[in-house]
């Protein structure tokens, strides 16, 4: 502390990092308030990582005590230690003290919700088994108690083997305290005595570690039994040979999977404690409880969860709309000081229409992805995500996928990256790659604007009995959109991704209103996840394609603009003037792009583009819009000489009369109709595609993605436009 | 009867469960096994999946699999 300082300050305040004692990991059930109190105990200070090898996310944080602190590992939400999924796995790793990176815990501290207590007695008479010192964060007892459950803790306690046991309620703080003198403890605890729920098991293991030479923990023996296909399992037969192991298995479990066995014993032990610890008032059915049945009806239910949707997108849509133009206006009033204060040439370029221009372009995506991701964390933390993937299993199902996906699905009609990183929840590895790969589909808010220039220019403003053309045009991109993306994701579960059918056994949590503090560090992190990855990624991407538009310059028309201004000023004056310099301006713009690297690949790839009815102009503004498609509409802007502000009705009078050099006009309705096609399904967003690499821990599918989605945006325009074009 | 068979609002008693059928044995992870008291709550629009509890947890359940749990119905007089 600064020695001048006399004013008293806690040393919580100013976060003076005290030596840490241990390492604890805190584990529970999905839902039963595990994160929460995450929070609760160690506030901001939090790291956030990747387990490596797998996309689960490594969260832990400090707590701090009295006189030491003690790292708090947050472990991933599960049911059970099973193996089935990577959450499970890593679990068991971590406490283990298996996973590379991340020191062994020296205990555990587990989170048993009050009003779950029989999927949660059930994780925990697991973890006993593990030999590890724990203690018991007892979550929800004021919920449990008002919905008439008695517990008692001494008799849970007697149970378990006498380990200790705080209530806590999260919500208000009170036992928090409690809960963190005794986390200090917690290492030197003795390891809990297991319960005895299936002695035939133990005895087993213990009778193989009595023939095995190389000494065997007899938890590894006992997760060998369980799991035949693990790699336990595989030590375990080096050391005996199969025969034996397959007899123990036989006599243990006869013809059944080991889990249905393991879980009938442990269930049957969980009953016989609930039945002494827990007693059942009986309840007067309240309103509330009344109105939340009446809502879980099918019908009503399902009319709720898209009237949930409407307003997401209408948040997305309306509310992010001033701040996205606050951004936009900022970001040219910031290039207008640049003109007018630096002399032109490559470094004001650079700094309005590189930087600026980049900067701009990340940050104004950033208040409807803010919002999205907003909403998204609200879903999952109030419980409601399990309920609208149980209402929308049975859609989602036709297509091979489960309900889990229907929420990143409809994301990605906002945009695709916080769609994909809203696919953790998808348990189902293969079904969460084809959700992956179906959402860049979606019609995401950047393809809106050239969705409206091409209709505006080339759609007859008609109606159709009493729909409008546009419109009609509009929505059939949206379809053209899903239907990709569920065809796509329908292809891959039949092809790459063939797996079994994704089960879909899913707790579905009671509605509860979700943590404030929960809810703002989880935005935190996925908006420092954004700009870190997607926006890094779209600004260096703006970088790249100012310099091919820029460079090389050509002397002769920088000259030639010279002495046209200097013409224009002996012959004009006043408004005219004016006009006559924006129009010279623009014409050498559009002339420097013209032979600029851009340009240059523009003519180049014609002939590639030739087939679909491109001529270079098309060619370079669609190339210089595969990194980040929101930049097509100001690159065709500065082509047809009209500047990249232009006002639309200038761009589209350019666009109707562009022609070929014979003549005949570029932008028929067949080549327009397949340009949209293309915008609708070409991956035009190197920001998704660095979400997906995260995502996928592999470039195998970012570049898959690419590749067929190109593939399909081409052969569908040069389709149309052949086709169309016979007609 | 099976899960399958029973009426929004219906309590039974779970008799006997099939495990060797695929997506089954995570059910019995979540607590439907032998003995326990389930009660079918609602089901998504076309009735699938279905909405059980068990112990005061909500769970959801394809009709599918909802066919390999054999129950018998509790009468409750209310």
């Amino acid at each position: 502390m600064n020695e001048k300082s006399t004013i008293y300050v806690p040393v919580e305040k100013i976060g003076i990092r005290r030596r840490v004692s241990a390492t604890l990991a805190i584990i529970g059930n999905p839902n039963s308030g595990k994160s929460t109190l995450f929070n609760r105990l160690t506030g901001l200070r939090q790291t956030t990582g990747n387990y490596p090898g797998v996309t689960v996310e490594k969260h832990s944080g400090t707590v701090q005590l009295e006189s030491t602190a003690i790292e708090l590992v947050d472990l991933p939400g599960i049911y059970c230690l099973g193996g089935y999924s990577a959450d499970e796995r890593i679990a068991v790793d971590v406490i283990l003290g298996r996973m590379a990176d991340t020191h062994a815990p020296c205990g555990l501290l587990m989170v048993l919700d009050a009003t779950h207590l029989y999927q949660g007695l059930y994780l925990l008479q697991q973890l006993m088994e593990m030999q590890v010192p724990m203690i018991v964060a007892l979550t929800m007892t004021d919920v449990a108690t008002a919905s008439g459950i008695d517990i008692s803790i001494e008799v849970l306690q007697r149970h378990l083997g006498g380990i200790q046991i705080f209530p806590v309620a999260t919500t208000t703080g009170r036992g928090l305290e409690a809960l963190k003198a005794a986390l200090e403890g917690v290492a030197d605890s003795p390891a809990p005595k297991v319960p005895e729920s299936w002695p035939e098991l133990s005895k087993t293991a213990d009778r193989l570690i009595e023939q095995i030479s190389a000494p065997m923990p007899r938890i590894d023996v006992i997760q060998a039994l369980l799991h035949p296909r693990s790699n336990l399992s595989k030590t375990l037969e080096q050391q005996l040979g199969t025969p034996p192991i397959a007899e123990a298995r036989l006599a243990l479990f006869a013809d059944e999977p080991p889990q249905a066995v393991e879980a009938r014993h442990r269930y049957q032990w969980v009953r016989d404690v609930l039945g002494e610890a827990q007693q059942q008032a009986p309840m007067l059915e309240r309103y509330e409880a009344k109105v939340l049945h009446w809502l879980n009806q099918p019908w009503p239910a399902t009319v709720l969860f898209f009237a949930i949707m409407a307003l997401v997108f209408q948040a997305v849509f309306s509310w992010a709309t001033p701040l996205m133009e606050g951004i936009d206006a900022l970001a040219v009033a910031m290039s207008g000081w640049i003109a007018t204060h630096l002399p032109d040439g490559a470094i004001s370029s650079f700094l309005s229409d590189g930087v600026i221009a980049g900067v701009g372009s990340v940050l104004v995506f950033l208040p409807q992805i803010l919002i999205l991701f907003l909403f998204i964390i609200i879903l999952e933390d109030s419980g409601y995500l399990a309920r609208a993937a149980f209402l929308m299993d049975r859609v989602m199902r036709s297509v091979g996928l489960s309900g889990q996906s229907v929420i990143p699905m409809l994301s990605s009609f906002a945009c695709a990256v916080p769609a994909i990183m809203a696919t953790r929840v998808i348990p189902d590895k293969k079904a969460r790659i084809a959700t992956i790969l179906a959402a860049p589909f979606m019609t995401c808010s950047a393809r809106l604007p050239i969705y409206a220039l091409l209709i505006a220019a080339f759609v007859p403003d008609e109606s159709v009995g009493w729909l409008n053309l546009q419109g009609l045009v509009l929505l059939g991109l949206y379809l053209l959109g899903i239907i990709g993306g569920l065809t796509t994701a329908w292809l891959l579960k039949r092809t790459a991704l063939r797996g079994p059918k994704p089960h879909f056994a899913l707790a579905l949590p009671e509605f509860r209103w979700p943590n404030l503090q929960t809810v703002l560090i989880k935005l935190l992190e996925r908006v420092r996840i954004f700009l870190k990855r997607a926006g890094s990624i779209i600004f260096i991407v703006a970088i790249i394609v100012w310099a091919l538009a820029y460079f090389p310059r050509a002397g002769a028309i920088e000259t030639g603009m010279q002495n046209a201004i200097v013409q224009a000023e002996t012959a004009l004056q006043g408004e005219p003037l004016a006009i006559e310099l924006l129009r010279i301006k623009n014409e050498a713009a559009a002339a420097q792009l013209s032979q600029s690297y851009l340009g240059q690949a523009g003519r180049f790839v014609e002939p590639l583009f030739a087939p679909l009815g491109w001529d270079w102009r098309v060619s370079a503004a669609v190339i210089a819009g595969f990194p980040a498609r929101e930049v097509v509409v100001a690159v065709m802007g500065t082509i047809y000489a009209v500047g990249e502000q232009a006002e639309e009705a200038s761009l589209v009078s350019k666009l109707r009369s562009a022609t070929w050099p014979d003549g005949r006009l570029v932008f028929t309705l067949p080549m327009v109709l397949g340009l949209l096609l293309f915008y609708a399904w070409c991956l035009q967003c190197a920001a998704t595609l660095a979400v997906i690499r995260r995502e996928t821990n592999s470039w195998r599918w970012p570049l898959f993605a690419w590749t067929y989605m190109t593939v399909l945006g081409y052969t569908g325009a040069f389709l149309i436009y052949q086709i169309g074009s016979r007609l | 009867m099976t899960l399958r068979e029973m009426q929004p609002g219906q309590k039974a008693r779970i008799e006997k469960v099939d495990a060797r059928q695929p997506g089954v044995v995570r059910l019995m992870v979540l607590g439907l096994i032998e003995g326990t008291e389930i009660q079918f709550e609602n089901a998504a629009i076309g009735g699938d999946p279905m909405e059980v509890s068990v112990f005061g947890t909500a769970i959801s359940i394809r009709r599918q699999q909802a066919g390999n749990f054999s129950v018998s119905p509790i009468v409750t007089n209310e």
